[in-house]
């Protein structure tokens, strides 16, 4: 009875069957307390959920599989500003918008911030920074900070006798110059003619000449702290008193970092300025009951819809359930390996995507059952149905797919939907269209061959 | 099944529909959510309150326009007004703690008009791409830009009656389209093409067998075999939603509730009116 034929679909049967369980060991809780105790059996063990530890050659590979959650049901704050480059030369926009882009990160990650995503989107003529700080509460502290002037400031670092040392605070140790980021005319990075060594000159005001020199005078062979934001950017040794406003940076920098802080100091306010133009504030339970909500009604909706298709095809439906299932599984690992940040628009995307996964079934199904009708056999009437619903499952899809792909926006075309939202639910229904084949059309035909062969030899 | 000879009665039915939605379009217009019109909305827990007043009065004292205020149960309470900026907001918040000390913000989201405006640049421009994008690939499936021509119509025909029945859902019970309603539109012109690819392809496959077929004989077969396969994939798809409009949150009802009306025009649409015109532009060829 083993026809090579056979013995391929067996394989292929149990490939299907070990990515079901790998997809389960994904989707495991990330703790699974077990705790049994019936008679003087006591079992009490937790189990946890593998993560992804592996080293590939120079690359460690880390992962949790922890799913993600967007703004909307993890709580948290986005802000969107109006980026004004009106008063700017069009040459020097991308330049400038850069450092307002890591200036602005900067200050976010002050802000102690996990996940925080600056992102920069063009709108027709003007630009918008959208900011989003999941898990931020206090949404009006985040904005003072971001809108904020970054101070550039020039600190000598001061000897503390030894024994003070034990009551002195951080402040104690840096006495302010006088010397800011206003005396600042211009940082370049550049290559040292002498040393060949990347460095950042520094070019000062006539006031800040002044300052500078008196500072180098006060700390000559003692250090000068460099402070962005009371953050601390390097703090090189004065090895002369220097009067003509000039000034260079140099010691472990390689180009690229050269050029990182030449643009902080340059930004030391923001180079742009920005507007408000939209505050988002979700609060942590709002977004939870979104999550339960959502899961109830995905949980009915499949319910609903097995039934139905047990109640319409028997056996067929059955497996078409199945099926579904393992939809289900794939998807929801997908969610968590890509990894996808859901949000509710997301979750309604899957549920959407769930009724269309049944559609191919149902599309396969009636096929089966008009090729029964012409007087096929069973397995023949399969066979045929699978491959001739194929070619509209094939079209059909592919048009949802056009439109997924137009939503979601991939190129970042200026003139389609850049918001959040939208494409939230544009990857999850692309990716639903796509698993909703894999599993509608090759499992389910896997599945049926083994199983209803096994059956007819019974 | 000769599902054709019912054609005028679908000309009737969509000629209403279409006409009745353009009225409303017209008329009616949206009620636009802060997405589009820009606006703020504050939705907060404030349990000690015994009612609004001390909420009015603080807007009355910072001059603020409430323009509605309604309490959701549960010490929650759900506020509508302009736009305001950064420093109007913060003196809100302290008053509103010096009112209920154990108030508790859930959502806050202010924006100005401007993002409104882009947001309808782009879902035209979205709309107009999709069309275009269908037309051309179905054109090219089928090698006949007709069944092009007529998927995008019908698309449309579904689009039109959706927006139609949101302004009247709006008129009558305040729906608001947002965001969400964009999507469930695009969604829509995906679902609509969806289903009359599939009634097309058996069209496809009937013309492969037979080529000497007469047109409405042909389209009259291949509807009654693909109209179970229609409604039941409806069916599904319409248990999933029905379970999000009643289960789902306030934020997703009107939500799912248009893609539930575009999934049923869609379905309704791929026979009663792609095939229709296929039928209409392959007659008036002879």
């Amino acid at each position: 009875m083993n026809t090579p034929s056979h013995s391929k679909t067996i394989k292929v049967f149990w490939t299907i069957i070990g990515l079901t369980f790998l997809t389960i060991i994904i989707n495991l809780p990330n703790q699974l307390p077990i705790n049994i105790h019936w008679g003087n059996l006591n079992i009490s063990h937790t189990f946890y959920r593998p993560n992804l530890n592996f080293k590939l050659g120079s690359a460690t590979i880390n992962k949790k599989f922890d799913l993600k959650y967007g703004l909307d049901l993890a709580g948290g704050a986005a802000l969107i500003y109006d980026v004004d480059t009106s008063k700017l030369k069009k040459e020097d926009i991308t330049s400038a918008l850069d450092s307002l882009k890591s200036n602005i990160e900067r200050r976010v990650n002050l802000f102690g911030v996990s996940e925080a995503n600056v992102q920069l989107s063009k709108q027709s003529d003007n630009y918008r920074l959208v900011i989003e700080l999941p898990g931020v509460t206090d949404i009006n502290q985040a904005i003072g900070l971001i809108g904020q002037t970054a101070q550039l400031s020039f600190k000598g670092i001061v000897d503390i006798p030894p024994e003070a040392t034990a009551s002195a605070k951080i402040e104690d140790y840096f006495k302010d110059t006088g010397l800011s980021g206003s005396n600042l005319v211009r940082a370049v990075a550049q290559i040292s003619p002498n040393t060949s060594e990347p460095e950042v000159s520094l070019e000062f005001d006539n006031e800040g000449a002044k300052l500078f020199e008196k500072a180098t005078k006060d700390y000559l062979k003692k250090k000068i702290a460099i402070f962005l934001d009371d953050q601390i950017v390097t703090a090189p040794e004065v090895q002369v008193v220097i009067t003509d406003g000039r000034a260079v940076i140099n010691g472990s920098f390689d180009l690229q970092s050269a050029k990182t802080l030449a643009v902080q100091l340059n930004a030391g306010a923001l180079p742009l300025p920005i507007k408000l133009i939209q505050q988002t504030q979700v609060g942590a339970t709002l977004g939870k009951e979104s999550i339960d909500k959502g899961i109830k009604a995905g949980l009915v909706g499949l319910a609903i819809v097995s039934i139905f298709m047990i109640g319409n095809y028997g056996y067929l439906g059955l497996i078409a359930d199945i099926g579904l299932i393992i939809y289900g599984l794939i998807t929801l690992s997908l969610y968590r390996l890509i990894p996808v940040t859901l949000t509710f628009p997301g979750i309604v995307g899957f549920i959407l995507s769930v009724g269309m996964a049944v559609d191919s079934n149902i599309l396969i199904f009636e096929r089966m059952r008009e090729e029964t009708r012409k007087g096929k056999s069973w397995n023949q009437a399969m066979e045929l149905g699978f491959g001739r619903a194929w070619d509209s499952i094939k079209d059909a899809n592919a048009c949802t797919i056009i439109t997924g792909l137009i939503l979601f926006n991939p190129l970042n075309w200026p003139f389609l939907n850049t918001s959040g939202m939208v494409r939230g639910f544009a990857i999850t229904l692309i990716l639903g269209i796509g698993i909703g084949i894999f599993t509608g059309v090759f499992v389910t035909r896997n599945l049926l061959r083994v199983l209803a062969r096994e059956k007819n030899t019974l | 099944m000769n599902i054709m000879k019912f054609r005028p009665l679908f000309y009737i039915i969509s000629l209403t529909l279409l006409s009745v939605s353009i009225f409303s379009i017209i008329k009616w217009r949206f009620v636009p959510s802060i997405d589009f019109a820009g606006g703020t909305v504050w939705e907060f827990k404030a349990p000690n309150l015994k009612n609004v007043d001390p909420i009015n009065n603080i807007f009355d004292t910072q001059k603020i326009q409430l323009s509605s205020i309604s309490p959701e149960g549960d010490g929650k309470y759900l506020l509508k007004f302009a736009n305001i900026n950064q420093d109007q907001k913060v003196s809100l918040d302290n008053s509103i703690k010096t009112i209920d000390k154990d108030f508790q913000e859930l959502r806050f989201e202010t924006l100005g008009p401007t993002l409104g405006k882009e947001l309808l640049q782009k879902t035209i421009f979205a709309i107009i791409l999709s069309s275009l994008a269908l037309l051309l690939f179905i054109g090219s499936r089928f090698k006949d830009l007709t069944f092009g021509a007529s998927a995008v119509l019908a698309m449309l025909h579904d689009s039109i009656i959706l927006i139609g029945a949101f302004s009247l859902l709006g008129h009558f019970l305040g729906a608001e389209v947002d965001s969400l309603f964009v999507t469930a539109l695009l969604t829509t012109l995906s679902a609509s093409v969806h289903d009359t690819v599939v009634t097309f392809d058996r069209i496809r496959e009937l013309k492969r067998q037979n080529t000497k077929i007469d047109w409405v004989e042909m389209a009259n077969q291949a509807v009654s075999e693909v109209i179970v396969r229609s409604i039941n994939n409806s069916m599904t798809v319409i248990f999933m939603l029905l379970a999000l409009v009643v289960l789902g949150g306030d934020t997703t009802r009107w939500f799912a509730l248009a893609l539930l009306i575009g999934v049923v025009c869609g379905t309704y649409s791929s026979t009663a009116v792609a095939i229709p015109l296929v039928l209409f532009w392959k007659r008036n060829k002879k």
